[in-house]
């Protein structure tokens, strides 16, 4: 006999809203549906209303946490239907924001991977250096989280010397941290017990399911639009794809830690290397379009954003259309929970980084009873960490 | 006397369940990052809880749309009385940069009461604590109905 078990769509945590519907057998997922849909607000439809200039101002408000990677990509889209060149300054600038951006996003995943294992000192150590990645972004733009550095033609402010200086000493101080982070998930036995061989997705299922960023790059898959598709600087830049093998979650935690490590390289480059003069060039608010259409990608820190425009001649886009990573990545996360376990589903989750999801109200039908039985994600969380201590009491038994 | 005694119990221990209803996520992280170390919230007494059924304040980030419009009157219904309810980000409060588009239904109090606005986009940390302490000094001089 098989349980339906609901999964979502509210919860406290950061995430926004999806429903899952688990068809269990026992303790093993037999099926999943997701539901998607919660958090839609018609953003292609809004994005025609407004301007060329206004667009990347609604786009960042597509997700806060990649607010930088939408809004660059938006005006990167933009500047295509133009057909305009951004200077060289205004190119590293953007870069320099997309790869401090990644930093502070694989950070915020970090610790929220770990408090779902149940590991809170970890969560509160991540997130106590993601603040000095937000104070950065505070001295260059004047605001935490989202930060509207983008321009049509450039970025809307320039970067100081003494900022590339503070800039250097972030990178030498986080580098540690990443080298702490990665001795930690690789050598305690609590996170290897839940992350091995956890949720695996194998290179065929990634490359068939089109899995894309860090998930896929965790089984091996090679793609990465950086690698790709080389955009603003990155062809220059000292920059390297990070491949995993075995595609389990916790292949999932090194790729994102080692990608730290690249964007710290990529950093340090930009703040040796980045070229004096303009860092934007003019552009009047209501210049109308030529007819044109255009498609911009860029890796985000969760994987491939999309973006295309289509322009008639006006001073508004007459379509837009979004494809985000986290949309591309819930077919392979359906695959990846099918034949696991239920204390498993909040690390699988977690391990493709969604935008959206999490497990904050829970409900369970019993088909059979007619009953309905209501679950929290700390419920959830503490019958996942009793769930384990009786399995490994059990296998210490044996031995 | 009563009351009082209510007021007094509150002051100290708000408890609080987040509400997404279609936000950015920016203000979302920002009220997250009020939990951790460089803030701490917790310090005032203030936590989230997993389930509204546990939670005096309803935190509420997010321009309401059609579709969470129903399930944040459910929460609200599911909140045990007195209950607060404090729109962070000026998408909460007014439907924001989002203001326009055919999904949305606007700011949070077109559906529920509110006792405190938060105006940021995204708010910061530090404004998010202002309110509450806001909230909390209302509670004690008695302004708001419990």
């Amino acid at each position: 006999m098989t349980f339906n078990l609901y999964f979502g769509p509210f919860h406290p945590a950061l995430k926004e809203p999806i429903n899952f519907t688990f068809e269990v057998e026992g303790e093993q997922i037999v099926n999943v549906k997701p539901a998607l849909g919660y958090n839609h607000r018609g953003l292609e439809k809004l994005l025609e209303t407004k301007t060329w200039l206004q667009s990347g101002f609604v786009a960042e408000h597509i997700c806060g946490i990649c607010s930088g990677s939408h809004n660059g990509c938006c005006y990167q889209g933009v500047e295509r239907v133009f057909g305009i060149e951004p200077p060289k300054r205004g190119l590293y600038i953007r870069t320099l924001v997309w790869e401090l951006e990644r930093i502070h996003s694989h950070l915020l995943w970090l610790g929220v991977m770990l408090h779902e294992a149940g590991f809170d000192t970890l969560f509160m150590y991540t997130w106590r250096d993601r603040e000095l990645t937000l104070d950065l972004f505070e001295e260059m733009s004047g605001r935490r989280v989202v930060y509207s550095m983008n321009t049509v033609g450039g970025v809307r402010r320039d970067v100081t010397d003494s900022f590339l200086q503070k800039l250097k000493k972030y990178c030498d101080y986080l580098e540690e941290r990443t080298k702490f982070y990665k001795k930690l998930v690789l050598e305690d036995s609590t996170i290897l017990a839940r992350f091995q061989n956890v949720g695996v997705l194998s290179k065929n299922d990634a490359i068939s399911l089109s899995a894309v960023g860090p998930v896929a790059r965790a089984s091996g898959a090679k793609r990465d639009v950086r690698y790709e598709e080389p955009y603003a600087v990155y062809d220059e830049s000292p920059y390297q794809i990070v491949l995993g093998e075995e595609g389990d979650a916790l292949a999932k935690t090194i790729v994102r830690i080692d990608e730290m490590k690249v964007s710290l390289d990529i950093l340090r480059w930009i703040a040796d290397n980045i070229p004096s003069g303009d860092y934007r060039i003019k552009f009047s608010p209501m210049t109308k379009a030529p007819e044109n259409e255009a498609i911009s990608r860029i890796e985000a820190p969760r994987g491939e954003l999309f973006y295309y425009f289509k322009s008639e001649g006006g001073t508004t886009p007459s379509r837009v259309k979004v494809r985000t990573p986290t949309f591309a990545n819930v077919l392979p996360v359906v695959k990846m929970l099918e034949g696991q376990y239920i204390a498993d589903i909040p690390v699988i989750v977690a391990s493709i980084d969604p935008c959206i999801a999490c497990c904050e109200r829970i409900t369970i039908i019993d088909k059979g009873k007619e009953g309905v039985k209501m679950i929290t994600a700390d419920q959830l969380r503490s019958y996942a960490k009793k769930w384990y201590e009786e399995k490994y009491k059990v296998e210490r038994g044996r031995k | 006397m009563f009351c009082s005694l209510k007021c007094w119990s509150l002051k100290r221990s708000l408890w609080a369940f987040h509400v997404n209803t279609g936000g950015c996520n920016g203000c979302d992280i920002e009220i997250l990052d009020a939990f951790t170390p460089r803030y701490d919230v917790e310090r005032f007494g203030i936590r989230l809880v997993g389930t509204p059924r546990h939670a005096d304040v309803l935190v509420v980030t997010g321009p309401v749309n059609s579709k969470t419009a129903q399930r944040l009157l459910t929460v609200y219904d599911q909140t045990p009385d007195p209950k607060f309810v404090v729109a962070v980000g000026t998408c909460a409060a007014t439907g924001g940069i989002f203001k326009g588009a055919y999904n949305i239904v606007g700011g949070v109090d077109n559906l529920v009461p509110v006792h405190a606005y938060v105006i940021g986009c995204p708010a910061r940390p530090e404004s998010i604590i202002d309110a509450i302490a806001a909230l909390i000094g209302k509670i004690e001089k008695g302004d708001v109905k419990i």
